[in-house]
């Protein structure tokens, strides 16, 4: 039921945010569209933890703005790369280790290492990440340590709650 | 006080558009930048993290000098949203960008790639 009630909430909310008319006959229809996706929802069975994932808002709501702040640095440093007269760089593929368990966990973590410039996560297999580096000095595995940790913690103790 | 927070409204309201405006700009001379280091690069997925700093950088910039920019706070929400679809999406395709190259056998470049003998040379200053 507080699923029902958390994902009644999030529709509502992104309705709100959408619209911007307050006429009695759009809230009708927004009534009627938010009955209609719960129902469609509720046939469905996405009504649970996965379909409302508040549990996680914490440790992502503190997990982004590091990501943010990581985004920014690398940037400069392929900006630089980019700009620089003499093209200076030094590419690498490396194999780094993942202490993330879940699935959640590990793909949030190989997409922050796409996401960061500088670093692309080729393959994933098991618990070893393929990644490609614009620099071999930044793609050293330990470069990927705090990344992971704060991965994990951000998406995996939630699944031990259950 | 009462005087001082009107104030402030009133030159928020007169900044907020030329600052968008120029956080736009920078935000497009980034994607250029990006643009120039796909140029640069020499082999496909070294042309992968110039390309990032178009999805990022760039993207987010625009996006928050619009967000300045914005009338309303429906703009925002919307705006908002962008930025966490751009977020979730453009890490998705950059990565199977990278693994169908991967798996299609595509060699990266590894190790130093230094001036010498690069076309690049000629543009230096000597």
């Amino acid at each position: 039921m507080a699923y029902l009630l958390g994902i009644f909430v999030a529709i509502v909310a992104f309705w709100m945010g959408n619209s911007g008319h307050y006429k009695p006959l759009m809230l009708g229809f927004a009534a009627l569209s938010v009955g209609l996706t719960l129902l469609l929802s509720a046939r469905l069975k996405i009504i649970d933890r996965e379909g409302a994932p508040y549990v996680r808002f914490v440790g992502f709501a503190t997990y982004y703005p590091w990501l943010f702040w990581e985004i920014v640095k690398s940037n400069v440093v392929v900006i630089k790369a980019c700009l620089r007269a003499d093209l200076d760089i030094n590419p690498a593929l490396v194999k780094v280790k993942t202490t993330c368990k879940t699935d959640l966990a590990k793909v949030t973590f190989a997409n922050s290492i796409t996401l960061t410039p500088g670093t692309v996560t080729v393959e994933i297999d098991g618990d070893k990440l393929l990644v490609h580096g614009l620099y071999e000095a930044n793609t050293v595995p330990e470069a990927f340590e705090e990344m992971d940790r704060r991965c994990a913690r951000a998406a995996d103790p939630s699944e031990k709650a259950s | 006080m009462a005087d001082f927070v009107l104030l402030a409204g009133n030159t928020w309201e007169t900044v907020r558009f030329p600052l968008g405006g120029a956080v736009c700009l920078f935000g497009a001379i980034l994607c250029v930048i990006g643009t120039i280091g796909v140029m640069r690069f020499p082999d496909f997925y070294t042309r992968l993290h110039a390309a990032s700093i178009t999805d990022t950088s760039g993207a987010f910039l625009v996006l928050a000098g619009m967000a300045l920019m914005a009338p309303s706070w429906l703009v925002l929400v919307k705006l908002f949203c962008m930025l966490g679809f751009l977020v979730l999406t453009s890490a998705t395709g950059s990565h199977a960008l990278a693994n169908a190259a991967h798996t299609a056998g595509l060699q990266p470049k590894i190790g130093p790639v230094g001036q010498a003998g690069h076309q690049d040379h000629e543009e230096g200053d000597h």
